[in-house]
């Protein structure tokens, strides 16, 4: 019975899509966005499940004085206070969420998605040493692209590079990505099927009855 | 035998460039102006053709009584010859069209009545449902055939093969182990082919004694995960070794999450790190935190647009349909396997369908092109 309903369920809620693709009814779309309000509400109900964890794996550091410690104050005191805010006065008025938000929160996301940069160059660097002939046509693509990009590059070519630079991406590079993506369809399509007839059972913790 | 298919490749890239650069020629005035309910939808819109139409912005004008007052519903490019426009179900409306051929406005006579109806059937999917009753068909042959003990070979993916090698190195090192399991819902089929996978690897680590951690951003995922590994040092006769600590929730936020994950690498030092799943922007700064301290990398992902990051900064990368393979090879149950079996099969129709179109379009015919695309 542990298997049966969630296998199921998982055969009637993952045909109906499918059948919702085909028939653009209005009955039948209408259970179907039913379907993913219903994901939302679901997903809202484990959030808490999560808050809790995060309390819980923070306050056990603190009481064993685990390694890293006082990180676990920090994340708890700010869970506390925004959470204190954004319930008192709500998440987009409050002045001193908005605050904690917009001179807190925001940098620190930025800084974070700034890193990229760093991290796209070091990752190139070990991508384009020209040690075989494959990395060799990477290097070379690799510069035509960049300078196709930026005015230096039409500058010193007469306007040939971005021209190239754009022929790269659309034929050769898009011809590859379409390769992964038509196999990775497939591949979805595949293990979809492979879970809506309850052959695949491995995310529910086990592959056996 | 490369080199003849690159001077294939290129006459026929430049075959397309030469279609594609050859100037349109358009019709200046809009002539057979016609308006229905359009096909295969829920009843939400009507659509407008014509043929001809300037090379310039024209306006739609729409009326729910013959003869007008006409207002303004939108506009679209006169040359394309087509335009949606998006009403109330079961209600009549009437069309007109104005647009300038030089400093001379024209409008159209009106057309109409067109009423939105819901449809049973998207016609234009029938492709969709071929392929997808083709894919249905394959699988289950393919099962069928794996469960009468045909033998069904699989190529090797070194980047499966190489999971227990990486569990063991761990163990030695007496190190833990970190699974990111994407940043996605349970919603994403990629997040569900990473929880298989982190089935396998989590009953690995219970037999070999070796500790993991799962931190997830999502909650869902977390819950999953947390059942995931559960069920999974249940079934490795070890229940006594999981602990809730191993499957933990960081946070809903993007940038936080990469950022107390690369923390956590930093500072506990795993010997392995799996990275499998749907990731976005803070696939690199984990991947490349990662390869950093040292450890041994493998990741999957089918997004094409962070698979470059991970070819580059992992030890193995699980691409594409490799991802959802993954279960199916660990496991090595023949039903499973049928069904990679049919997913090649299946790639092998579509390799010779799309070569087919493109010889057919040499010769100026788009029947299969024309099949090919999707709405």
């Amino acid at each position: 019975m542990r298997r049966t309903i969630p296998l199921a369920l998982t055969f009637i809620i993952g045909l109906y899509p499918i059948f919702a693709f085909f028939v653009p009814h209005a009955r039948i779309t209408y259970a179907n966005d039913w379907l993913d309000e219903a994901l939302v509400i679901v997903a809202a109900f484990a959030l808490p499940l999560g808050t809790v964890n995060v309390i819980m794996t923070n306050t056990s550091k603190l009481k064993k004085k685990a390694k890293g410690w006082p990180y676990s104050i920090v994340l708890l005191c700010g869970l506390a206070i925004m959470a204190f805010y954004g319930l008192i006065g709500g998440t987009g008025v409050h002045p001193s969420f908005q605050w904690m938000f917009v001179n807190m929160v925001s940098p620190l996301q930025a800084t974070m998605f700034a890193l990229l940069s760093f991290y796209v160059a070091s990752a190139a660097y070990r991508a384009f040493r020209a040690r075989n002939i494959e990395a060799t046509i990477l290097l070379i693509a690799a510069i035509i692209v960049m300078l196709g990009r930026i005015p230096f590059g039409d500058m010193v070519t007469g306007g040939r590079m971005t021209p190239l630079s754009e022929w790269i991406m659309s034929i050769p590079n898009a011809a590859a990505q379409r390769g992964i993506i038509i196999g990775a369809a497939l591949g979805a399509a595949s293990m979809s099927i492979r879970i809506i007839l309850g052959i695949e059972r491995t995310y529910l913790g086990t592959g056996k009855d | 035998m490369k080199r003849p298919l690159l001077f294939v490749l290129a006459a026929v890239s430049l075959f397309l460039a030469s279609q594609i650069l050859s100037p349109p020629v358009f019709a200046q005035e809009i002539q057979g102006l016609r308006v229905h309910d359009t096909p295969g939808d829920g009843g939400e819109s009507v659509t407008l053709e014509w043929e001809g139409g300037p090379s310039a912005f024209v306006t739609i004008m729409r009326s729910e009584s013959r003869g007008g007052p006409f207002e303004e519903v939108g506009s679209t490019f006169g040359a394309d010859g087509l335009y949606q426009d998006y009403v109330e179900a079961g209600i009549a409306y009437y069309y007109q069209i104005s647009y300038q051929l030089g400093d001379e406005g024209y409008l159209t006579a009106q057309v109409g009545p067109a009423v939105a109806r819901s449809n049973w059937f998207r016609s234009y999917r029938v492709n969709a449902l071929i392929l997808a009753c083709l894919m249905f068909g394959l699988v289950i042959f393919y099962i069928n055939a794996a469960k009468r003990g045909k033998d069904l070979y699989i190529r090797r993916i070194a980047g499966i093969s190489a999971i227990d090698e990486a569990v063991g190195r761990a163990t030695e090192m007496g190190k833990k182990i970190m699974y990111i399991p994407g940043i996605m819902s349970i919603s994403d089929i990629q997040t569900i082919a990473s929880l298989s996978i982190l089935s396998h690897v989590a009953k690995q680590t219970a037999i070999y004694g070796a500790d993991i951690e799962v931190p997830n951003k999502d909650p869902l995922t977390y819950t999953a995960a947390r059942e995931t590994v559960k069920q999974a040092y249940m079934e490795a006769g070890r229940p006594d070794q999981f602990r809730e600590d191993m499957v933990t929730y960081i946070t809903y936020d993007q940038f936080a999450y990469a950022a107390a994950v690369s923390g956590k690498m930093v500072r506990e030092r795993p010997a392995t790190n799996f990275l499998i799943g749907y990731f976005f922007a803070e696939s690199l700064i984990l991947a490349e935190t990662g390869q950093s301290t040292g450890a041994i990398q493998i990741a999957g992902t089918a997004a094409p647009t962070q698979l470059p990051f991970f070819v580059t900064t992992c030890d193995y990368t699980l691409m594409g349909e490799e991802l959802y393979a993954a279960s199916a090879y660990l496991s090595r149950e023949p039903i499973l396997l049928g069904s990679i079996k049919a997913q090649d099969i299946a790639k092998a129709i579509i390799i010779i369908t799309v070569a087919v179109g493109l010889v057919e379009y040499f010769f100026g015919s788009s029947v299969i092109k024309d099949f090919l695309v999707s709405r």
